[in-house]
């Protein structure tokens, strides 16, 4: 993609006999929310870290804004980082934390700048008011926002998030996720994500690449990301699978009474397991029916019905809670499945 | 608080206060006492005679400096070699713990033994002034110096300040002086104090090398004059004591300034 502005281009590090990185190659557009989601060491800090500057590659390129900089130092790249941990400066006030990445650039900013911008800074992440606290004298939240703030005061080329906000509990989590959205769209700061929450990456993100050992699996908008899964990996790791064993002909399978068909990757024809999403079930009282509810749990406006199959496997089905009101468990029921395209492995 | 543990407790401070008050005590007692055995009364004669004991002020002066350059050495060679083994290479932790240990299990006399001919050239070559000791007490302080340093970077997430400071666009010099040596400043500060209590009362090395340091004065005064060894003593004492409690007075008043509003 020649508009990208951040290019990772077959980018490899390994450590010892495992593969972090195996040749990944990743291209993000000016002003982009990107995600990376996977699961633990699937490559995805190594690969925010080779490009903040702080892991050396065994090969590979990274090019930002046509520059190459795989073998910059991490204090030239100019990139603005906000780590998994707490990373303020202790023995620094909330407004020193922020001026800081200034002051190293001092022959560019004056000192009126300075404070200017970290008070612009303060606001745009709501804690004008803890200016002069120490971090200790902040909640992790507030913590994590300026260090927010302090990663944005050097207006980075580009933004890193190192899984921020797993440190978090889950309120301030949600909180602090959308105001990451808000403060990067008003910025049109081209960003990068790491998270392992794929709520958090399909919650805020342009597009979410998944990985796995060392290498996307997949790349795309949220919704297609969940609608059609391009691997079996991807269609299991982001949201819920009920795995159905099917036969398929001519790219099309039969599940529930339904002519569903196939997604590209499947596999062409022979017998399979094919992956419904439980919301593309639907779960109906039926004395005939060939299932039988196992349980329900209520999640608020919806809820998952948990049905026992009559070959004895289990599948989860979700659904409008008021239409579910009626399915306490041992009840028959009659399963039906959506006409969406499914991915068989 | 019931009345039990407020006894129980000024029961304990009462009996460390009097087992670590009852030597100096009876130094301030003895040190008041008239010279000669059969006289009566108190006198001040042993401290009044104290400036005019010869070779002590300088011997104080020659110890000051070597715990000044002592401490120069912490600053600009421990401090930067312990930071760099815990960012770069974890994995010498343990050796560089073990090396910095040495001086506490070997004896005074075999370090002596093995230093005296470097000392010999040293003194022929280079200096015969008692500062030249610094270089060897630099040794002897690595076990306490390098333990505080060492509680101080676990007690910090050193490896997250260090990137976010150079992400931010610091230079390593930059990050250490700006982000990693404040960080440990209540560390380095405890290592140093530990380090000059050590230089002003180091007896066994300076003696056995033939240096004229404090405690080597002090020693030679106490064979002619015991009253007035121990009021220099003394005095030695509380001044080493007034600087070692100088750390944490300064972090007790910045923590209750510092309330909790989070």
């Amino acid at each position: 993609m020649s508009s990208a502005y951040v290019q990772l281009v077959d980018i490899a590090k390994h450590f010892g006999p495992v593969k972090a990185l195996d040749g990944l190659t990743l291209d993000i557009a000016k002003g982009e929310f990107v995600a990376l989601l996977g699961p633990s060491g699937c490559g995805k800090t190594t690969a925010l870290r080779a490009l903040a500057g702080l892991q050396e590659l065994d090969r590979g390129r990274i090019i930002v804004d046509g520059k190459d900089i795989t073998f910059t130092a991490p204090n030239k790249r100019n990139m603005g980082m906000v780590f998994q941990a707490y990373s303020l400066f202790p023995h620094m006030t909330a407004r020193e934390n922020v001026e800081y990445g200034l002051k190293l650039k001092a022959h560019k900013t004056s000192s009126d700048n300075r404070a200017n911008r970290a008070g612009e800074l303060l606001e745009l992440v709501g804690l004008s008011s803890h200016a002069n606290h120490y971090p200790h004298q902040m909640s992790g939240g507030q913590q994590q926002r300026i260090a927010l703030a302090r990663a944005l005061a050097i207006s980075p080329q580009v933004l890193l998030l190192d899984e921020p906000l797993s440190a978090l509990d889950a309120k301030v989590r949600t909180q602090l996720r959308e105001e990451i959205r808000r403060i990067q769209l008003e910025l049109g700061t081209t960003t990068l994500f790491v998270t392992h929450d794929q709520e958090e990456a399909l919650g805020i993100a342009d597009r979410v690449g998944v990985m796995r050992n060392g290498l996307l699996e997949q790349i795309a908008t949220p919704a297609e990301l969940y609608d059609r899964p391009a691997t079996s990996f991807v269609a299991e790791f982001v949201g819920l699978t009920n795995q159905i064993k099917v036969e398929v002909l001519n790219g099309s399978i039969n599940a529930f009474g339904s002519n569903l068909d196939t997604l590209p990757g499947s596999i062409k024809s022979g017998s399979g397991v094919a992956l419904i999403r439980p919301e593309s079930l639907t779960v109906k009282k039926d004395n005939g029916g060939n299932g039988k509810v196992i349980s329900t749990s209520f999640l608020g406006s919806i809820c998952r019905v948990t049905v026992s199959l009559e070959d004895g496997s289990r599948i989860s089905a979700q659904m409008e809670s008021y239409d579910a009101s009626n399915l306490t468990p041992g009840t028959h029921v009659k399963i039906t499945a959506d006409k969406v395209a499914v991915f068989v492995k | 608080m019931t009345w039990k543990v407020k006894v129980w407790r000024y029961s304990i401070i009462g009996l460390v206060g009097f087992y670590l008050l009852m030597p100096l005590y009876s130094m301030l007692d003895f040190s008041t006492k008239p010279f000669a055995y059969f006289q009566k009364g108190r006198t001040l004669e042993a401290w009044k005679i104290i400036p005019s004991q010869p070779d002590l002020a300088i011997s104080i002066f020659r110890s000051l400096v070597s715990a000044a350059i002592v401490m120069t050495l912490i600053l600009i060679l421990i401090v930067p070699t312990v930071v760099w083994v815990h960012l770069k290479l974890p994995k010498l932790k343990r050796i560089v713990e073990l090396i910095c240990l040495i001086p506490l299990a070997i004896p005074a006399i075999v370090i002596v033994v093995g230093i005296a001919p470097l000392y010999r050239w040293i003194s022929i070559n280079i200096s015969e002034s008692p500062i030249t000791l610094s270089l060897v007490y630099s040794m002897l302080i690595l076990p306490y110096t390098y333990r505080s340093l060492s509680a101080a970077l676990d007690a910090a997430d050193i490896h997250t300040l260090a990137e976010a400071a150079r992400t931010l666009g610091a230079s390593t010099f930059r990050m250490m002086a700006g982000v990693i040596m404040p960080t440990l400043r209540t560390g380095i500060l405890n290592g140093s104090f530990i380090a000059i209590a050590l230089v002003l009362g180091e007896f066994t090395i300076s003696n056995l090398l033939n240096f004229k340091t404090f405690q080597v004065v002090i020693a030679q005064i106490g064979r002619t004059n015991g009253n007035v060894a121990v009021a220099v003593s003394l005095a030695s004492i509380l001044f080493v004591l007034l600087l070692l409690l100088l750390i944490p007075q300064k972090n007790r008043q910045k923590e209750v300034l510092d309330v909790d509003v989070a």
